[in-house]
């Protein structure tokens, strides 16, 4: 729960904006993104066999969710045990294919504190940067996290 | 999939063909399987209600994903998503129709893109927007 005892100063914010997380790379497999673009319920043939327009099959657009723990840490320790997501941000830059090797980090773009409706919120602006194999930046995905 | 929508068809203003998805546990297994996230407050409706909520809720990144799916879905197979973005403003439960609509909110030329960007979002059994989101996308021509 939270606690009204933490105060979030210009220097922890200072400190906090440009964290970067470390590198968190994983392989894109065909199964994996047939079961992803199943359990989303998409049944466009792209995610599974192909069509001409994408030349071979691609992977859904959020398909880059299921590279986890993409996390820059704080550095400071804040007294919130609970976790909301805000919402998402995505913008695209070329497909991700099966075969390729994606590479992600996450950075703090923006930190700030609030008090609202379920109390003391620590929202964190977090922009993770995909990258492919060829160092081409395929996607980005700036997020909202609360901590509360 | 529909059929293909072209630069030429579309307007300011022009509603999206609403789609009404219904999800079940089973589909939110199958989310936390195949994204990685295995927070029990999805499938798990004891550790859900214990930190008060009435139910198992809907993965964000699922509704984010349906929003995705319903859009490149309605632009059709040579349209190219270029934005996506989505707020999750209120809980989605599981066994409940989730009904999915939209308006195209702009028209218009970039480069070589002709891109539409749509105002999207979700809506529970009561009429509220738990979902909303923006699309932006590159439509052919059919010149």
């Amino acid at each position: 729960m939270s606690t009204n005892s933490f105060t979030l100063t210009d220097e922890m914010r200072e400190q906090s904006i440009g964290v970067e997380s470390e590198p968190v790379s994983m392989a894109i497999e065909q199964g994996h993104v047939a079961r992803f673009a199943e359990a989303i319920g998409d049944d466009n043939p792209a995610y599974t066999v192909g069509t001409p327009e994408t030349g071979g099959i691609i992977a859904p657009p959020t398909f880059l969710r299921a590279m986890r723990g993409i996390r820059p840490e704080l550095p400071f320790e804040a007294p919130f045990t609970r976790l909301l997501d805000g919402g998402s941000d995505w913008e695209y830059f070329g497909h991700v294919r099966p075969g390729d090797t994606i590479t992600a980090v996450g950075r703090v773009e923006d930190i700030r504190e609030r008090t609202g409706s379920i109390g003391q919120m620590l929202i964190a602006t977090i922009k993770i940067t995909y990258r492919n194999q060829h160092d081409a930046i395929v996607a980005t995905q700036t997020s909202t996290s609360i901590r509360y | 999939m529909g059929a293909q929508i072209y630069f030429e068809d579309v307007s300011e203003g022009m509603e999206l063909p609403v789609e009404v998805r219904n999800p079940t546990p089973r589909q939110l297994v199958q989310y936390a399987g195949a994204s990685g996230d295995f927070y029990e407050i999805h499938y798990d409706r004891n550790f859900a209600q214990s930190t008060g909520l009435k139910d198992i809720i809907i993965h964000g990144a699922l509704k984010n994903a349906m929003l995705g799916a319903y859009v490149t879905g309605w632009a059709g197979p040579a349209s190219e998503l270029r934005r996506l973005t989505v707020q999750y403003r209120g809980m989605d439960y599981p066994d409940e129709p989730i009904t999915a609509k939209g308006l195209v909110s702009r028209v218009y030329q970039e480069g070589q893109s002709n891109l539409v960007d749509c105002t999207i979002w979700l809506e529970n059994p009561d009429g509220q927007q738990t979902t909303p989101g923006t699309a932006t996308v590159h439509l052919p021509s059919r010149n």
